[in-house]
């Protein structure tokens, strides 16, 4: 009977947390650049952030006369415009800065209906108001911290606080990351930038958890092995599961990529990375500061532990035959 | 565990069969569901705006308008108290900006009387039978002779509580004129309204019946005055105001101040022609005390020009040929036919407390909202297919139980979005195919347990039995970490990103049943049958 394909060998033994001096460097380019990207070169906010219209128009001809365009709203007055293609050929989006009040800015979608007539059909408009924009950006960094914050106590409270710590830096970790990425790409950053980055926290969390399982498991299971030693054999037994879940449910996701529409677009990129960046963050990061942190092998050992640190491999390869 | 109790099997089943039944309706276009009799479940998932095309808007009420009109009121209150009581006073002022109103008291012997007279215009607020007490609307103080009534913030909300409630009714019965199926209004926050309108084309109609305020009144026209001449000089009479037409130029009338007849005593109003020269008109009719009223006016003012006056904007003014007493009438102004029945619905709905605004507006056409679910679920198709493949060649006959417990999750998910009534939306369609993640994920964790315990040396039904139950902490643990981001989006988020959220947590508590108790079963049920040596894992 067909049994499936082995990705990962059983008795794989990969260095991973050993490597540690290397990924140490890796994840920090990982965040720091990002901060830098974002500081420099700036999110392309979207409207629900900054306020303004935008009118999402399919021309009649084939393909659309961007320059006709831009002309006809640019001599409306209304500030900053950003005209430009946007999927098919004849769909043009129109971009028109946050207006004064919310009066004027009401008033500007009816002064680009009148400007452009019939010349196009509307296929979507979006005005966010400047009260809403700041309300939106304040929600979606509440939601985050907040989301961060549950994670904390629970992880806390179901293992120890050296897990949760470890956890939340590797999560802040993938957020910077994410975040660069909007920066790098250019990509809108908007609310439904803030729900991808949700969605990666709790799935890149939820990697993370299935491995500090494995870790407290294997800590009162091998009691005098070394932590490196102990976290390499945690995240190598893993590994075979980890491959799997990852190449699901990018599967899953990469469609949305290709034929997911425009309008998902930017959300289908983010999430495809974050699987990424998460499992890079969950065996480079969260595990190999357990080792910065010290895990205290008494919480998870009914009886105290004679032996922290260096111990004989022997008694290791003992426990591992009982 | 290869044994299961009946009970336990028999709840599944009826789980897994119910899921599959109120899933179905969903494969069918509507129009083929309406056919069947009552008893096969009809209902289907809910269309986000983004995929069926349609309006979001986000109103907010004007505060200040609320406020001002408020202390008009305490203002006149004041006065009439003050007045009855035959109390002398000056300086009668209303301040915007703190919310109050103060008034000196002329002799100082008045003041104590007319603290405890004032005083009686303070009421509670929330003293129902509920809502139990939770302040004064007004504080109100004196300083030597002075006496100020201020608004408290009690009063205020409860204010701006009953004018929501009062507007949410008005636009409900102007966005009915519209005939969509479902529009949703709701309070969101303390001074907004959320109005969904699906399938709606003509947004700017929707905007423009919504938006307006609908305040009518019928005035005269100060015929001893030149409009265009005050409305060069700007200096209007005392008792008068000055007022335009909607026309293009807009035509300047001097009205007398005093309203003849509002809008509330309207009983009802209807679209229609005129039968003179086929024009559409508005007819509308008063209740008692306004034709009452409306007629005396009428009478006394025969041959002169009244105005109808829509939010501060002269409709039309036509001259009083004869007394008007039957309490209705017909406004005529070169309506369209649409116009007219725009205007006979604003009417007929009352009018606003207060002035709204449009904060936030995200309107989808429908050809747009078609192509986001054709490719929404040509996307979401293609993933599961390849989500099923690598299953199947990662873990054989397991992986084909995988696969049998995930598309039961994904019935369950649309069988509980249907009957919730909840709302799909792209990005939730996105949280499906993501949970499509999560819940094959479960199934990895427990077959690959499964593979090491079979390494490990026990035999098939240990290791089975084994896998599952090692497997089950790290799911849950993951899954619960999982579940407090997305309850997070949940409370934190609106519109599409709540809808994600929503798919998302029926997707992972449907996939703990799934990947879980399902696979679980069907792996029992399998090795009872065929008793196997090794596992074929």
């Amino acid at each position: 009977m067909f049994r499936g394909i082995t990705l990962v060998p059983p008795d794989t033994k990969i260095d991973f947390v050993s490597q540690r001096a290397i990924t140490w460097f890796v994840s920090a380019f990982l965040t720091v650049v990002p901060l830098v990207l974002v500081a420099t070169v700036g999110l392309n906010m979207g409207i629900d952030f900054q306020g303004g219209t935008l009118i999402e128009v399919k021309t009649k001809e084939n393909p659309a006369q961007l320059a006709d365009i831009r002309g006809k709203i640019s001599d409306l007055g209304l500030g900053e415009v950003q005209i430009q293609e946007f999927g098919a050929p004849d769909e043009v989006l129109i971009r028109i800065a946050s207006q004064p009040t919310e009066e004027e800015q009401q008033a500007s979608i009816a002064k680009v209906k009148e400007a452009l007539g019939d010349s196009v059909t509307y296929r979507r408009t979006e005005i966010v108001g400047p009260t809403i924009s700041s309300e939106l950006i304040a929600g979606g960094t509440l939601a985050v911290v907040v989301a961060m914050i549950g994670i904390l106590i629970y992880v806390w409270f179901r293992f120890e606080w050296q897990f949760a710590v470890a956890a939340i830096a590797s999560l802040v970790h993938d957020v910077t990351a994410t975040i660069g990425l909007y920066a790098l790409l250019q990509l809108e950053f908007n609310v439904s930038s803030i729900a991808a980055i949700l969605t990666i926290i709790g799935y890149s969390l939820n990697d993370k958890v299935v491995i500090f399982d494995r870790i407290r498991e294997n800590l009162r299971k091998y009691k005098r092995m070394p932590l490196v030693e102990l976290l390499d054999r945690s995240i190598n037994e893993m590994l075979s599961r980890a491959i799997l879940t990852h190449v699901t449910t990018l599967l899953a996701m990469l469609p949305f990529l290709f034929f997911g529409g425009e309008a998902i677009y930017g959300f289908a990129v983010a999430m495809c990375f974050g699987i990424v960046v998460g499992a890079y963050s969950s065996i480079f990061v969260a595990s190999p500061m357990q080792l910065i942190l010290g895990v205290q092998r008494e919480a998870f050992s009914g009886s105290p532990s004679s032996a922290k640190g260096k111990a004989e491999k022997g008694d290791a390869e003992a426990a591992a035959r009982a | 565990m290869l044994h299961f109790q009946k009970w336990k099997v028999i709840l599944v089943g009826a789980i897994v069969l119910a899921g599959f039944i109120f899933a179905a309706p969903n494969l069918f276009p509507s129009s083929a569901l309406q056919g069947l009799p009552s008893w096969v479940p009809q209902k289907q998932v809910n269309l986000g705006l983004d995929l069926q095309g349609g309006a979001h808007l986000l109103y907010r009420i004007d505060e200040t308008e609320l406020v001002d009109d408020w202390l008009d009121t305490i203002r006149g209150d004041v006065r009439e108290t003050l007045r009855s009581n035959r109390i002398g006073y000056i300086d009668l002022d209303m301040n915007s900006s703190n919310r109050s109103v103060s008034v000196r008291i002329r002799k100082p012997e008045d003041v104590d009387k007319s603290y405890s007279e004032l005083r009686k215009l303070v009421a509670p607020v929330g003293n129902d039978v509920f809502g139990g007490f939770s302040g004064n609307d007004m504080d109100i103080a004196k300083s030597g002779d002075q006496i100020t009534l201020t608004a408290t913030e009690v009063g205020l909300n409860e204010r701006i509580s009953s004018a929501i409630q009062a507007s949410i009714e008005t636009i409900r019965r102007r966005v009915d004129a519209f005939g969509t199926t479902e529009p949703s209004i709701q309070r969101e926050g303390r001074d907004r309204i959320l109005v969904q309108v699906p399938g709606v084309s003509d947004v700017q109609r929707l905007k423009g019946l919504i938006g307006e305020t609908g305040k009518l009144e019928f005035k005269l026209v100060d015929p001893s005055v030149n409009a265009a001449e005050i409305a060069m000089t700007k200096k209007v009479p005392p008792g008068d105001e000055l007022l335009y037409s909607e026309d293009e130029p807009p035509i300047p009338y001097v009205l007398k101040d005093r309203v003849l007849v509002s809008g509330e005593s309207l009983v009802d109003s209807q679209p229609g022609f005129d039968a003179r020269n086929g024009e559409p008109v508005v007819n509308f009719r008063f209740d008692a005390a306004g034709a009452k009223r409306f007629g005396r006016a009428t009478q006394d003012n025969v041959g002169l020009p009244f105005a109808i006056v829509l939010d501060n904007k002269v409709i039309s003014a036509p001259v009083i040929r004869e007394p008007i007493l039957g309490g209705s009438g017909q406004i005529s102004g070169n309506f369209t036919v649409q116009e007219a029945n725009d205007l006979s619905v604003l009417l007929r709905s009352g009018a606003l407390p207060a002035k709204l605004s449009v904060i936030e507006e995200r309107t989808v056409g429908a050809s747009l909202g078609a192509d986001s679910i054709n490719s929404g679920q040509k996307a979401a198709l293609a993933g599961m297919l390849l989500v099923v493949l690598f299953m199947f060649a990662a873990y054989g006959l397991f992986g084909a139980f995988a696969n049998i417990a995930l598309l039961v999750n994904v019935a369950l998910i649309f069988a509980v979005l249907s009957l919730m009534g909840a709302t799909l939306t792209l990005p939730g369609i996105a949280g499906i195919v993501l949970v499509i993640g999560i819940a094959v994920d479960a199934n990895v964790l427990i077959n690959e347990r499964i593979r090491e315990e079979i390494r490990a040396g026990k035999s098939p039904i240990a290791a089975v039995d084994s896998g599952y139950s090692r497997a089950l902490i790290a799911i849950i643990d993951s899954n619960v970490t999982t579940l407090i981001a997305v309850l997070v989006l949940f409370w934190l988020g609106s519109g599409p990103v709540r809808g994600f959220a929503v798919t998302l947590t029926i997707g992972i508590l449907a996939s703990m049943f799934t990947a879980v108790t399902v696979t679980r079963m069907l792996v029992a049920a399998w090795l009872r049958w065929k008793r196997p040596k090794e596992l074929p894992l």
